[in-house]
């Protein structure tokens, strides 16, 4: 039921692995080639972040295992390019242009002179809407059951197997935010509201880190994840 | 859909070479006219010289030293980070978390890599791996003993998991034996990983 990139708490990954000299931004051309390239296509506007992530998540898993950082979005960005007709396999297969751009995407290629304005420019996810909150600071949710999307069979969603079925306190109330799991599919923004939930690690964990102890009267552990409305209720 | 990938995907078709994969997709759209590989140098250059973590530690020291900047940091850190003109691509929405002796904070993203990048730059590779990615929300106190910190059970260790476009920097404890110090001279103690949680900033004495 889950996808490969849905990785937190799983066991066996071992140490963090630590770079040589970790004040490099990238630590080979390439990765920055990879880095830029994807942003430069994505100015495109042929899809959106949510979509982009979509396709890392939908490499197969031993590629996904086995690919880098940089490689999984250079994979990704090959598999989106050619599902929208940006680039074919024909060309993949060459290493050659066969067919001109499309004139109009042409029109929108990112120049150099505009890259400044467009990365300090970013792109918001909040929306405004009339729609007040449903749940309120403090309230106790609960997710849902299961950490998949609800309408595309194998979709994008944001819940983390982890914090599936977990019931947690709201600490934050972030407004209505563009909803990744409809927007991923191209199926409108469909803007939710979101919050921070914040969940005692005692409540997901088999076995919480000593300093969890939910006997100790010391402070503890929490783990907290921005969700969406429509992955909560109200806790039993 | 949703259009899974497989064995014969187009992805599959690349060279096998990562960095031959990368030249091959540019070579391409750039004679299609889709790109501008000057745009490509200018956004590496601007990643590698305009922002970084020197941002975000400017923000940090001037909290330590100004109240009235401090609260509104952790009030509303947009309206902080828009009026620097610190915003930008991933770090559209941006929320300040308050190390203190009661709690210390963790940011992590286990299903990517979110990461507020116009404050502390492109993440680290250890920030982007699946060990930190798995591990940082299941056991983040033996994850920051890899990194040298220790905590005590007096401090609860509070993991912010990044499942969203909210961006969390982490504002560290100021340091003993600072007393005095410029913002400049501040914000020079002021590291990376100590805006992410996995570091503290020791006394300067």
């Amino acid at each position: 039921m889950t996808r490969s990139h849905d990785m937190g708490g799983r066991f066996g990954d071992g140490p963090i692995p630590r770079g040589d000299d970790e004040s490099k931004v990238f630590e080979s051309n390439w990765h920055a080639r990879a880095l830029a390239l994807t942003l430069a296509v994505g100015a495109l506007g042929k899809w959106n972040i949510d979509a982009s992530r979509h396709s890392r998540e939908r490499l197969p898993p031993k590629d996904y295992a086995r690919f880098g950082y940089y490689e999984k979005w250079i994979g990704a960005l090959a598999n989106l390019m050619v599902e929208h007709g940006i680039i074919s396999t024909d060309e993949i297969t060459t290493g050659r242009m066969i067919e001109p751009g499309d004139p109009m995407l042409v029109d929108r290629a990112l120049l150099a002179t505009r890259v400044e304005a467009v990365l300090r420019g970013g792109g918001p996810s909040k929306r405004n809407t009339d729609d007040a909150p449903a749940f309120a600071l403090g309230q106790r949710v609960t997710t849902r059951e299961m950490a998949e999307n609800t309408t595309v069979n194998g979709g994008h969603t944001r819940l983390p197997s982890y914090a599936a079925g977990r019931t947690g306190t709201i600490i934050m109330q972030h407004g209505a935010h563009v909803f990744p799991d409809s927007n991923a599919h191209f199926n409108g923004e469909a803007a939710e509201q979101l919050y921070t939930v914040s969940f005692r690690a005692t409540d997901l964990w088999q076995h919480p880190e000593a300093g969890s102890n939910p006997k100790s009267t010391s402070p503890q552990d929490e783990v907290c994840l921005d969700l969406w409305q429509s992955y909560l209720t109200p806790a039993p | 859909m949703p259009h899974d990938h497989h064995d014969d995907s187009p992805h599959s078709l690349l060279p096998s070479d990562p960095a031959l994969r990368v030249k091959a997709l540019e070579t391409i759209l750039a004679e299609k006219g889709l790109i501008d590989p000057a745009a490509l140098d200018a956004i590496i250059d601007f990643y590698e010289h305009d922002i970084g973590p020197q941002i975000g530690a400017g923000l940090v020291a001037r909290a330590w030293l100004d109240a009235e900047f401090r609260a509104a940091l952790f009030d509303n850190a947009d309206a902080v980070i828009d009026k620097l003109g610190h915003g930008g691509r991933q770090g559209e929405h941006v929320v300040a978390v308050e190390n203190t002796p009661q709690t210390h904070n963790l940011v992590v993203c286990t299903l990517c890599s979110c990461y507020p990048w116009p404050l502390l730059g492109i993440p680290p590779g250890w920030y982007k791996s699946d060990a930190y990615r798995s591990r940082a929300v299941r056991e983040p106190r033996a994850v920051l003993a890899e990194f040298g910190v220790s905590l005590g059970d007096e401090t609860a260790v509070r993991v912010w998991d990044s499942t969203a476009e909210i961006r969390y920097l982490v504002v560290p404890m100021r340091p003993a034996g600072t007393n005095g110090m410029s913002e400049a001279e501040l914000a020079k103690l002021v590291t990376r990983d100590a805006m992410i949680g996995t570091a503290v900033i020791g006394s300067a004495s």
